[in-house]
């Protein structure tokens, strides 16, 4: 019997007992121990991902939605566009925003690895780094954003983007019908982490369907 | 935001193949689509070469990188979306050459 009372070991919360933080947290104690850099670096660089999040993504999405000047900046050069809405994406990697349309879906994987637009959105979802994901999502994506509970009309095209390079991409959604009185705050609640993936698309207040509602009928 | 690349080789709606090349390490070009037909969407500028910066090269000379626009049915046997559908990769100049136009090309 092991100590958590039964007669199988639990996995620590956030995986700190894996095989794989204890060969990060060594390579990490060298680096220090070498000089690269210092502990305080690490926490300012964990701080750093850790303040970004979707909401980002959002408020630039309503911002394009309200303002087509913005939104052609947006398209253009998305790393000064975040930089007018005060979004340090200042590193050395580059940006794109896909824009949905009528006729095209985008939709965001990184087939090799994980490439995710952290400087804007922060830490991705656990999912988009997941191997079904990622193995799946180029292979069938009408099938994968189905059991995302997205149903894309037949006849639009998906476009699958995979950010295999030195380019992260994010998705700006079509504005949903029904919002034509929404301010841009109001708006930016609609914009949901997964819209900015292409896994989801932002619907007008009281027209988000359940996708673990029983089918009526 | 673009940096030029001095003689970038290809032009937005050029014909290309990725070359289907096996090569060990920081390889950024996914094998499913090595030897597939595709178009260039766009130049996406240069950049330091990632076969050489991840183990500790300067990564010079740079590389210049494109958006390459693929239709899913030429990557995949048997792909059951849309015709129409498209998948988009990143790949670096050395891994790809010129083929002849079909006329589908440039699909956004």
């Amino acid at each position: 019997m092991s100590e958590n009372g039964h007669d199988h070991p639990h996995e620590e919360p956030r995986h700190e007992s894996s095989p794989w933080a204890a060969r990060i947290r060594a390579v990490e104690e060298l680096l220090v121990e070498k000089g690269v850099f210092t502990k305080k670096e690490v926490k300012a660089q964990v701080e750093y991902m850790e303040a970004r999040t979707y909401e980002n993504g959002a408020r630039l999405v309503a911002r394009a939605w309200v303002d087509p000047a913005f939104k052609e900046r947006l398209l253009s050069d998305t790393k000064a566009a975040a930089a007018e809405l005060g979004m340090d994406a200042s590193g050395p990697i580059g940006f794109m925003t896909l824009e949905n349309t009528d006729e095209v879906h985008n939709v965001i994987v990184c087939t090799l690895c994980s490439c995710y637009p952290r400087a804007i959105l922060g830490i991705p979802p656990d999912w988009y780094k997941s191997f079904a994901y990622r193995s799946r999502v180029v292979v069938e994506p009408r099938e994968v954003l189905r059991e995302f509970g997205l149903e894309l009309p037949e006849d639009k095209r998906i476009a699958v983007h995979d950010s295999s390079a030195d380019l992260r991409y994010l998705v700006l959604p079509q504005r949903p019908q029904g919002t034509e009185g929404m301010g841009e705050a109001e708006l930016a609640t609609l914009v949901t982490r997964d819209s900015l993936i292409g896994t989801d698309v932002p619907r007008a207040p009281g027209t988000r369907t359940n996708r673990f509602e029983a089918p009526s009928g | 935001m673009i940096r030029p690349a001095a003689g970038a080789r290809f032009a937005p709606g050029d014909a290309v193949r990725v070359l289907d090349m096996e090569k060990e390490g920081h390889v950024r070009t996914p094998d499913y689509a090595k030897g597939k037909p595709g178009w260039v969407a766009e130049y996406l500028g240069a950049f330091p070469d990632p076969e050489s910066l991840a183990y500790g090269g300067d990564g010079l000379p740079e590389k210049p990188l494109y958006k390459v626009g693929f239709r899913q049915t030429d990557l995949w046997d048997g792909y059951g979306g849309s015709p129409e559908d498209v998948l988009f990769l990143d790949i670096y100049e050395h891994w790809l050459e010129p083929r002849e136009h079909d006329g589908e090309e440039q699909r956004s």
